[in-house]
């Protein structure tokens, strides 16, 4: 190892800092071999610098004392040698006023960086390098159809496995889809026959009809699928567009289904209008002058009996149906009964044609349907009770997820009550689907990162994802097509997919160590650990996201990364000089989530925004990588306060790796039994949640803290360690 | 007729003035919530729309509700789907009218009619003429009582020379006054064949 310091003296980093004191700290203290200043270190004559102090010094190790590690990513880039970097831009001088108490906090920032350098080394990609760029397409509906040409369109091979005999999905037994040209007028046809013929006959995707998935195993870039037919095959990625099942109208006894022929669901008015324009009413045969829509039949429902959301796309699919009568015969009343109208996309022309053309709409609550097509409602814009007898009645029920089984709870029947059949039948320790994100729904975040599920190299597509139309399963499934391309292309290089990116750092374990607590295997977000026959984890690294969350579960501290460990953070935590109680300098350390409240503290530096000097910060991959022991250690080091920065948790949690913070709340709420046992107070280690756009608060938030502890005073533990 | 089968909505559409445009209300409550009057009047603009497409013929027809609108047109330049609701108020209003339906004594009513007359008989506004049968509309009795309130505004009009007594007896009329009825007796036959009036 050698190792080599470059402190940067641009962007006002010269002028408020003392810099040679700086770089005598990295040569006695840091005990660097080669310290080299420059007044500008990001120019091309600073990073020739940096390139001949590797090339021609021979450094392995590089420590930047520069702007954040965020910034210049593109200028220091030396993927060849470990580098660490001392944030004294958006860290200091954009932070601080001049004086001592800045240089004080630059001098630890340098002392930090030095520390962890010596604890890096460089990555050197993960060994679990699968080579298979296969794509597998789970369904074959036109989610799964569009994923599969997608890829084959991009030079990849596909495998669509369907468990019907025929392609096409719901998509093949409408009589016609909403429209998604301009105008937006008319209903369109489904164009499900050439996107069959353009599947069928592309070189690059084989078909497995009438088969379902038996058995996966593996990890993107090997994945292992076993089929129903017995046949085995290799992939690198799959998409998952299992699609949806229709909410079961015989589950909804108030409105008769079942009881009528008259009374159908959506796909029942669907079959109808396939076998005869004009539609004719199951019962007599007859041509239908008044038929009424039912909205959010069994949807949107508060009472906890039946679907609680909105399935997206049935109000225009009324609208739709409603123009089957219309435009075959405009004399046939047609009633459209809501109670909020939402047509997303280009929903808002259809509606308009849809009422230009004459189709009634009724804001109301349905209450019953009788048996002889007497639709019961309350009127919500005249206030009233009210009913419209009817030729024909269509329930427009929701779309329940095809999303196999419930990994948290595996009996759980579905919400049409069926019995979970597995989709994927993982091979993994966490279960045999996909983790559920609400409602059964197999997402990991709607917002952030659509696609991404909690199993890497697996991507869901289409309503099983979330409730949607045609149109918007298209998109989806042409965007998992690519996410699924990116992640056997990640694989193959042994590098992690979202949100670390070309990360080549991966899981190392030390197995001697290991006391099989399982944690590791349990608390991964990703279920990227299994475990052997005994007992002791094995790490699928292309299934790891490099969140580092088992780092911090790890109570025996067996599991690090080649870049970044509990001895990382630990040495940077004990490299700080902490002034001893009589000077009365209070020191708070910062473990700040590299993904929000780190990006949010550069971003306050940047707009100057000032905060307390006795912050140290060191950004963390994840909330869920801090390990307790770096918590125990900053407290017997003497520090006076710790503030842990991460994602929002719960519910609707921010977290990029879904899991951490809640894993890192989970934990720190533990940490009132070591505080006690130290005879410390409860506020010296906190927890706040932070987004990237809390700019704003979260120098307010630290300020707080600082006069907290002020408050309290001092930690008794200086000068023990 | 029955609830929602849109026979009165087919009938506004055809006999009502920009009636075509009631199935094209999404029922925001945009109109509702801008009507400077809204507190006042019966019934909604948007919820008329609705009692027309829910089949009401009696309940709007017999409505003050339409006779309310002074002509904003604030709910025109706000409503999202571009409705002329102000022309649609005024048209049900008409075909109230015309089908004896609107209340009789309903005060906008009653003024529309005098002043239709009023205008229509020599071509011109005669607003003296106007005022008194205004003022004399409940009886003699009240009339007076209402002149007396108002004289001194009446003489002041009369010291500016805003209001001339004599067009009581002598009133200004149009260079042709037989020509503007004949062509307003022709516009109420069209308008009568394109809505299906027999008069």
């Amino acid at each position: 190892m050698k190792t080599a310091a470059y402190l940067c003296g641009g962007c006002g980093i010269a002028e408020q800092l003392d810099t040679a004191r700086l770089a005598a700290i990295a040569e006695r203290e840091g005990k660097v071999d080669l310290v080299r200043e420059h007044p500008f270190l990001c120019s091309a004559e600073g990073v020739q610098a940096i390139r001949e102090g590797i090339d021609k010094d021979g450094a392995t190790h590089v420590m930047l004392a520069a702007c954040s590690r965020r910034a210049k990513t593109e200028a220091f880039y030396f993927p060849d040698v470990a580098v660490a970097r001392a944030n004294l831009r958006e860290g200091v001088v954009w932070i601080q006023e001049k004086g001592e108490a800045a240089q004080e906090m630059a001098d630890d920032y340098v002392r930090m960086a030095c520390a962890e350098l010596k604890r890096m080394q460089v990555p050197k990609a993960g060994p679990d390098t699968g080579k298979s760029k296969r794509v597998l397409v789970v369904g074959g509906g036109i989610s799964g159809l569009t994923a599969a040409l997608e890829a084959a369109e991009a030079g990849y091979e596909a495998l669509i496995v369907e468990k019907e005999a025929a392609l096409g999905g719901w998509a093949a037994r409408l009589h016609r889809r909403i429209p998604e040209r301009a105008p937006f007028k008319d209903p369109a046809e489904t164009g499900v026959p050439a996107l069959v013929d353009a599947v069928t006959r592309n070189s690059r995707i084989k078909l497995q009809l009438g088969t379902t998935v038996a058995q996966t195993a593996g990890a993107p870039g090997r994945f292992r699928v076993t089929l129903s037919n017995g046949r085995t095959e290799e992939v690198g990625a799959i998409v998952q567009a299992s699609g949806f099942s229709l909410y079961d109208a015989a589950r909804l006894a108030e409105f008769s289904y079942g009881k009528s022929p008259d009374i159908v669901d959506q796909a029942g008015l669907e079959a109808l209008a396939k076998k005869s324009i004009p539609i004719r009413r199951p019962s007599d045969n007859k041509e239908v002058k008044q038929v009424v829509f039912v909205q959010c039949a069994g949807q949107r429902d508060d009472s906890g009996k039946h679907l609680p959301y909105c399935s997206g796309h049935c109000c225009a699919t009324s609208m739709k149906q409603a123009m089957y009568f219309k435009d075959a015969n405009p004399a046939v009343d047609t009633v459209v009964i809501y109670t909020d109208l939402r047509v997303p996309g280009n929903g808002e022309d259809f509606y308009r044609s849809a009422q230009a053309k004459g189709v009634t709409f009724t804001k109301g609550k349905v209450s019953a349907v009788e048996a002889d097509g007497a639709v019961k409602f309350r009127d919500l814009i005249l206030d009233e009770d009210t009913q419209i007898k009817a030729d024909l009645v269509v329930l427009a029920t929701g779309q329940v997820p095809n999303s196999g089984v419930n990994i948290d709870n595996p009996d759980e029947p579905d919400a049409n009550g069926a019995k979970p059949i597995s989709i994927l039948n993982l091979e993994y320790r966490q279960g045999s689907d996909l983790p559920r994100l609400a409602h059964g729904f197999s997402d990991s975040h709607f917002i952030c990162f659509p696609y991404e599920t909690r199993r890497t190299g697996i991507y869901t597509a289409g309503p099983v994802r979330r409730p949607m139309d045609i149109a918007q399963a298209v998109e989806d499934a042409t965007g998992a097509a690519l996410k699924a391309i990116q992640a056997t292309e990640n694989a193959a290089l042994g590098r992690a997919a979202h949100p670390r990116s070309g990360d080549l750092s991966f899981p190392l374990v030390r197995l001697d160590g290991c006391t099989q607590c399982k944690r590791c295997t349990v608390e991964c977000p990703f279920g990227a650990i299994d475990e052997d026959e005994k007992r002791y984890p094995v790490f699928n690294e292309s299934r790891c996201r490099r969140c580092s969350t088992c780092m911090g579960a790890c109570p025996v501290r067996v599991i690090s990364f080649e870049n970044y460990s509990v001895d990382s953070v630990g040495a940077q935590i004990k490299a700080v000089g902490i002034p001893d109680e009589t000077e009365e300098k209070p020191r708070i350390l910062i473990l700040a989530c590299e993904n929000d409240a780190y990006p949010a503290l550069d971003m306050a530096g940047l707009q100057r925004v000032k905060y307390s000097a006795a912050v140290r910060v060191i950004p963390v991959r994840c909330l869920g990588s801090v390990n307790q022991v770096w918590v125990t250690d900053a407290l017997n080091a003497g520090y006076d306060g710790i503030m842990l920065l991460g994602c929002k948790h719960g519910d609707d949690y921010q977290c990029h790796f879904v899991r951490g913070s809640a894993l890192a709340a989970e934990r720190m709420s533990k940490i009132d039994d070591t505080l006690k046992q130290l005879a410390l107070e409860n506020e010296r280690v906190i927890t706040c949640e932070a987004a990237i756009t809390d700019i704003a608060r979260l120098p307010r938030l630290i300020d707080e803290y600082a006069q907290t502890i002020e408050r309290i005073g001092l930690s008794p533990l200086k000068g023990f360690a | 007729m029955s609830a929602y089968q849109g026979d009165f909505l087919k009938e506004v559409e055809a006999r009502v003035e920009e009636g075509e445009w009631v199935k094209m209300c999404m029922q925001c409550g945009v109109c509702a919530g801008s009507c400077p009057f809204g507190p006042h009047w019966e019934h909604s603009p948007q919820k008329i729309f609705m009692m027309i497409r829910a089949g009401k013929r009696e309940e709007v027809l017999t409505s003050d509700a339409m006779w309310m609108c002074t002509s904003c047109y604030n709910c025109v330049v706000r409503c999202p789907r571009k409705l002329p609701i102000t022309q649609i108020m005024h048209g049900l209003a008409t075909y109230a009218h015309r089908l004896g339906l609107a209340p009789k004594m309903q005060p906008t009513r009653r003024f529309s009619v005098t002043f239709w007359s009023n205008l229509t008989r020599t071509g011109r506004v005669n607003e003296l003429k106007l005022v008194l049968q205004v003022y004399f509309r409940n009886g003699f009795a009240a009339g007076l009582k209402e002149f007396w309130n108002m004289r001194r505004v009446g003489l002041r009009l009369l010291a500016a020379k805003r209001m001339n007594p004599f067009e009581l007896v002598f009133p200004h009329r149009c260079k042709d006054a037989k020509g503007i009825q004949r062509m307003l007796a022709k516009a109420c036959e069209i308008e009568n064949r394109k809505r299906g009036f027999s008069q």
